[in-house]
């Protein structure tokens, strides 16, 4: 009860917010930004894993995170949907803010958060059920139970997600038996499939092949109209095709300890960070003469 | 060395031979010489020649059953507590606790059963029950000692279960009741049936506590009430062993020993087949 009183709470104060920005002002939507970090630090216990990272995402745009591997890539990521609140040492210092809302305030609820900035991760994770249960489990969740919605909805996403033509005769086939890259689509689809805002993809191709990656990349380009999308990769390339903006990341010997934190080095423009990088360690990392 | 090892393993073979082909040898002698219609008579009187088969199998199910009620949800609720739910700090304390529990002698449990479960639980619910011995107390002290069993088998699956799933559910927007009965219990369900069978199977074979709590000596009618003793396969067995007059003779009713012995095996061999071939098959589905 007391869940369903907070959410209802949570559901006002991020959908407010939102209405000020969107509605409420002069600006166009393009212009507000989605995210706003500001002097981000995320802990994990006493470790301080990356350190005083200030982006702005901004909607509709595709924007890249780089760095070498350890920077801290995935756990700043992780902070935008909150699921660094699943790892009990993970504790976050300064603020992200989601449409004017920090995502820290104490108010906030994490689930509320999820159900508008999706995530895809790295590994393709479909649940071990039906490909349509797969798509279904979102809105089922937000309340959705008609079979019609359902098949309406289950369809778009996968269309969207450019695989409905390869499993629209076996939806209620085992999604386990999808190809890796199949799985990963389905895991986009899936996330579309509750309308998110905001797409999270975690080196979403890097346990697939150059085709299923490139069908990946076309289908950020196709989806990237309705939804903003910050993407982790190691894929110099992969980063110089999608992006619109991208934030280096690297890491910075502690004084303190032998363990490494990480820092954003630099964040601009796509086109300028790899044509013209303002850090001679962007330059350095984007050319292959990093370390 | 190596000759040692093959020692034990030849050893534990021949014991196991030898244990089922006393159970067949007696158990087929038995069968050849009872008069049929004394399977199927008005109840278990070994020493007066009624082999009512059903009276002690419809006993094994009711306190088989009464077990279930208390230990699948409790064995359950424990498992997905301690996976789920659980800090880390209240895991550490409970799960010793729960295998403290699988470690209490049964005997002690029968004797709980007549002396707190009977007076303080079953014949307060049900006032008609028998004030010293029935099945029911029976049941619910074979439940406790079925709950680890269940409880750590349950929670092994469930752990067993891929953090990138949970995420994957978490990442959607569920919360983690949605994410533990949508999710996480769908996913390890093989192993979780399997837990039931297993403490099924535990219940089934558990041959003290209704030795001393069901309380049917020797014989009885036939009868279906939970509230009245009665028997079942192993205390049966129990009975006949400890009996002074014809133990360890070839009378029949020595022999029908091997007979329930027989069925028994047989019965929980198949449970505890079925129960492992689902663990195994967790392992493959994610
Ligand atoms: N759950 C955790 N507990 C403790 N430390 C962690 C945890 N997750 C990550 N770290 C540490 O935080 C730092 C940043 O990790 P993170 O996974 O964010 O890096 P990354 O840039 O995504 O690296 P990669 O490119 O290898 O994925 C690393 O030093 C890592 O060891
Ligand atoms: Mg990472």
């Amino acid at each position: 009860m007391n869940d369903s009183r907070n959410l209802i709470e949570q559901e006002s104060v991020l959908e407010q917010k939102h209405e000020e920005t969107v509605t409420g002002s002069v600006v166009s939507h393009e212009d507000v930004p989605v995210f706003r970090t500001k002097d981000l630090s995320v802990f994990y216990g006493d470790f301080r894993a990356v350190r005083d990272v200030n982006v702005y995402i901004k909607a509709r745009e595709i924007t890249a995170f780089i760095g070498p591997s350890g920077c801290g890539k995935s756990t700043v990521l992780r902070c935008f949907d909150r699921m660094n609140d699943l790892i009990p040492t993970a504790r976050v210092e300064g603020t992200v803010e989601y449409h004017g809302v920090n995502l820290y305030d104490r108010e906030v609820d994490a689930v509320e958060v999820r159900r508008r900035v999706g995530m895809v991760f790295q590994k393709p994770n479909p649940f071990p059920k039906s490909i349509y249960d797969n798509l279904a489990f979102g809105p089922r969740l937000n309340g959705i139970k008609k079979k019609a919605d359902l098949d309406v909805i289950v369809e778009s996403s996968l269309k969207r997600a450019a695989l409905w033509d390869e499993v629209k005769d076996r939806l209620k086939a085992s999604a386990m038996g999808l190809s890796g890259g199949q799985q990963q689509r389905l895991c986009i689809a899936r996330c579309i499939a509750v309308e998110p805002d905001v797409i999270l993809m975690d080196e979403p191709c890097s346990a697939l092949d150059p085709i299923a990656t490139a069908r990946i990349e076309d289908l950020m380009q196709e989806i990237k109209r309705d939804f903003t999308i910050i993407i982790v990769t190691h894929n110099m390339q992969q980063a110089a095709r999608v992006s619109d903006q991208t934030a280096f990341f690297t890491t910075e010997v502690n004084p303190e300890s032998d363990r490494r934190t990480g820092v954003l080095v630099e964040f601009d423009k796509t086109q300028k960070m790899f044509s013209n990088p303002s850090d001679s360690r962007t330059e350095a990392y984007v050319t292959g003469r990093f370390g | 060395m190596r000759r040692l090892f093959i020692a034990a393993g030849l050893t534990t073979l021949l014991v196991t031979v030898l244990i089922v082909y006393t159970l067949v040898k007696d158990a087929v002698s038995f069968f050849i010489d009872v008069p049929k219609y004394e399977l199927w008579t008005i109840g278990w009187f070994p020493r007066r020649g009624f082999f009512d088969i059903k009276t002690l199998v419809v006993g094994s199910l009711m306190v088989t059953g009464v077990a279930m009620l208390i230990a699948v949800p409790l064995g359950l609720g424990v498992a997905v507590y301690l996976s789920e739910f659980a800090r880390p700090r209240v895991r550490r304390v409970l799960k010793p606790i729960v295998e403290v529990l699988a470690g209490i002698p049964s005997v002690v449990l029968g004797y709980f059963a007549i002396s707190f479960i009977n007076p303080n639980i079953v014949t307060v619910l049900a006032p008609g029950a028998n004030k010293a011995f029935n099945i029911a107390a029976a049941g619910v002290a074979v439940g406790i000692l079925t709950i680890p069993i269940i409880a750590s088998v349950a929670e092994d699956a469930l752990r067993a279960v891929p953090l990138s799933l949970r995420e994957a559910s978490y990442g959607l927007g569920a919360r983690r009741v949605a994410t533990t009965f949508r999710v996480v219990l769908p996913a390890s369900i093989s192993g979780v049936v399997a837990a039931l069978i297993l403490g099924i199977s535990r219940a089934v074979g558990e041959t003290m506590v209704v030795a001393i709590a069901a309380g049917a000596v020797g014989g009885g009618l036939f009868s279906t009430d939970p509230f009245q003793p009665g028997q079942t396969m192993t205390a049966a067995m129990a009975a006949l062993g400890f009996g002074s007059d014809q133990v360890a003779g070839d009378g029949l009713a020595f022999q029908s020993l091997f007979f329930i012995g027989f069925l028994l095996f047989v019965l929980t061999f198949l449970l505890n087949l079925l129960g492992d071939r689902l663990v195994r098959r967790v392992r493959e589905e994610y």
